[in-house]
């Protein structure tokens, strides 16, 4: 991938992830967070993880987003309104970010093969999907059927959760 | 060229922006998306890792891509539950702003 293309997905990611926290409306939020996710496929491809990115632009473009924007228009939730900001909490929140964004960037300056471009690859991944499902069925098995067992509960506890509680 | 660090990096900007949002934000639906994107970041980083060490066969290691399969798998039943409950609390309460809920403030 050259590099330049890189640079233009990353800062498409960046940009739109900035602009959830930003926006107001929810509605514009959870957009910008689909065009985020996007730009992190790209990524993910760009780092010949092909099945991942699909996996990506599935799960959260499709499936994730689509319940968020269900819930926003079920709750019919509007902008928020403008109030006072309080100064101190805000600066006191982007403090606490910013200090942990520099520490990892001092962790990564001082981890040494972080300066290294990617080998290359003997071959090429298309077919990542069949290795990644040998790699999951033969030494995942047990995760892999825990994982089973926690979307089940997750789907059980969903349902019991938005039942109405009877009168 | 564009190397491991470019995409640690990225990573790291990407989570901070996560964090802020769980931080700054009153709106239970926009911390819950701040949350995703703080998964995702942890995914980037995996996968970038992923690439870099290639193995004996000339192939990336996989082990890191089954991972994420595993983080994106719980996050979507995480969303799905933390949504549920968020109904659930604006039907009890009719907000989905944290402000509001301070039953169990001390």
């Amino acid at each position: 991938m050259p590099p330049f293309l890189f640079w233009l997905f990353a800062s498409l990611m960046l940009v739109f992830g900035a602009a959830v926290v930003l926006n107001r409306n929810p509605v514009a939020s959870a957009l910008s967070l689909v065009v985020s996710f996007l730009g992190l496929a790209a990524l993910f491809m760009s780092l010949d993880a092909y099945f991942v990115g699909i996996i990506q632009v599935l799960v959260y473009a499709g499936a994730v987003m689509v319940l968020f924007l269900f819930i926003i228009m079920l709750l019919d939730i509007r902008a928020e309104e403008r109030r006072r900001i309080n100064w101190l909490a805000t600066a006191g929140g982007i403090g606490v970010a910013v200090i942990l964004l520099v520490q990892i960037c001092i962790v990564i300056g001082h981890f040494q093969p972080a300066r290294r471009s990617f080998p290359p690859l003997a071959r090429s991944t298309t077919d990542d999907v069949w290795n990644i499902g040998q790699l999951l069925f033969n030494n995942y098995n047990l995760p892999f059927q825990i994982i089973g067992v926690l979307v089940l509960v997750a789907t059980i506890g969903v349902v019991i959760l938005s039942r109405r509680e009877p009168r | 060229m564009i190397t491991l660090g470019d995409y640690l990096v990225v990573s790291a900007i990407l989570f901070a922006i996560g964090f802020a949002g769980v931080m700054l934000r009153r709106n239970l639906i926009v911390i819950l998306m701040s949350l995703e994107l703080m998964l995702n970041a942890a995914n980037l980083s995996l996968v970038a890792f992923s690439r870099f060490r290639v193995g004996a066969n000339g192939l990336p290691d996989y082990k890191a891509q089954v991972f994420v399969f595993f983080v994106i798998t719980v996050a979507a039943a995480e969303v799905a539950v933390g949504l549920a409950l968020l109904v659930a609390l604006y039907r009890a309460r009719q907000t989905t702003d944290v402000k509001d809920i301070t039953s169990l403030k001390f």
